[in-house]
């Protein structure tokens, strides 16, 4: 074995060249430390971190199916609680945006309204990409997958990106919180905050896919930094139910230059003219998640 | 390769796999420009960069050559070479 740098996820995953996923957990990892049991849904992450005799994580690590990984994380608490948790060992789930907007959806919402004491991450690669692209919940408006493809009577996908971080404060989760993989230090924070809170936690980290968005490896970070100051992607924390952090930005970048360096979206730029009324509606959401959440810090 | 019986294995023995066989193309430090920032290694996906006191080093074992290390760098430091 060759000698490598002390992480909680090792290296030699099979995570695609410049897999923004592997960067996030890692941060992850970092802050949970190894007191921490983790549980994955099937996904990218499961199945590049898990080949047989080959696993990445150096911290206790369980996978069942798909649509279960709440409830698993329920069952692994429960039983450290059975035997009375003596070194507070914390329970971290960390699964996909299918999995989490979608097929494990109704055991999210029935961990989360029981306020199990689960720290829940989604990371957020925005469709199904273990299996080759496909639209999950979390697909954004104008995006082409192999189930929304672009063409002469489709735009790629119409409709809007599920909002899971108010459908959890809907079930009165106290910490909830976005993150992206351009700010890990922030990441980092935001997971140990996490675990400080009695009940469950929310967290959805942004993690830039360059297979199935269509853009070079070498500017996963830089894309993940384009969807925050474009207002695509808004980064905050609510407390309690209240607003109480936002990455405020000194100017917003116009969406486009999000989408344009994007294959997903190149559809939308063969023929502006045509695609003008979704390219604004995109501006659009964008200046409204500037509104809503204040990003603009006032000069 | 030869199967453990029921796939039992120690913790992070991802290890032993180099993914350094797919990489195209290697970063390629000049350690006289690197400021020792850290950047590239807390974004390096396959965790392959050290920053020790003489600069920064890559662990061409497990690099992938994705290339983010040499595209973050803010003193371009870092290029990517066949
Ligand atoms: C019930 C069920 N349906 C479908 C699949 C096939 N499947 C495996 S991984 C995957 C995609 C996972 O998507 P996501 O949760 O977003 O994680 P990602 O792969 O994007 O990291 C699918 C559809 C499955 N394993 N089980
Ligand atoms: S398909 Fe995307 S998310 Fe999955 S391992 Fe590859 S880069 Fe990562
Ligand atoms: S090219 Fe990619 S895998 Fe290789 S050292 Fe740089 S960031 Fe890491
Ligand atoms: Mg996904």
């Amino acid at each position: 074995m060759t000698e490598t740098k002390k992480t909680l996820f090792a290296s030699g995953h099979r995570a695609c060249p410049g897999c923004g996923v592997p960067i996030a957990v890692r941060s992850i990892l970092n802050a949970t430390g190894s007191n921490v049991v983790v549980v994955s849904s099937t996904g990218c992450l499961e199945t590049f971190s898990s080949p047989i005799d080959l696993s990445s994580w150096e911290v206790p690590w369980i996978h069942s199916v798909f649509e279960n990984a709440p409830t698993v994380a329920t069952g692994v608490l429960e039983a450290l609680n059975s035997k009375g948790n003596p070194n507070n060992t914390k329970v971290v789930a960390i699964c996909g945006d299918g999995a989490t907007n979608d097929i494990g959806f109704g055991a999210l919402s029935g961990m989360l309204e029981r306020g199990d004491d689960v720290l829940y991450i989604c990371y957020d690669n925005e469709a199904y990409m273990n299996t080759g692209v496909q639209t999950s919940g979390a697909t954004p408006y104008g995006a082409t997958t192999t189930t929304s493809p672009s063409g002469e009577y489709s735009f790629g996908r119409d409709r809007t990106k599920k909002d899971l971080c108010r459908i959890a404060l809907e079930h009165g989760v106290k910490y909830v919180a976005t993150a992206s993989i351009s700010d890990l230090k922030d990441l980092e924070r935001k997971v140990k905050k996490g675990l400080e809170v009695e009940g469950s936690a929310y967290i959805q980290v942004l993690t830039t896919c360059n297979i199935g968005w269509g853009f070079d490896s070498s500017r996963a970070v830089e894309v993940a930094r384009l969807a925050v100051e474009t207002g695509v992607f808004p980064i905050y924390e609510y407390e309690n139910g209240e607003l109480t952090n936002v990455k405020k930005l000194k100017e917003k970048k116009a969406a486009k230059e999000y989408l344009s360096c994007q294959k997903r979206y190149k559809h939308l730029f063969a023929d502006e003219e045509k695609n003008k009324e979704h390219l604004d509606y995109i501006e659009q959401l964008t200046v409204q998640n500037v509104t809503k959440y204040g990003i603009l810090a006032s000069k | 390769m030869k199967l453990s019986i029921g796939g039992v294995c120690k913790a992070g023995e991802s290890k032993n796999y180099h993914t350094g066989t797919w990489r195209t193309f290697k970063p390629v430090v000049d350690n006289d420009k690197c400021i020792k920032c850290g950047i590239c290694e807390r974004y390096c996906p396959d965790f392959c960069i050290d920053i020790k006191e003489d600069g920064c080093h890559v662990n061409l074992d497990y690099c992938k050559g994705c290339g983010i290390c040499a595209h973050e760098c803010p003193v371009k430091s870092i290029t990517m070479e066949v």
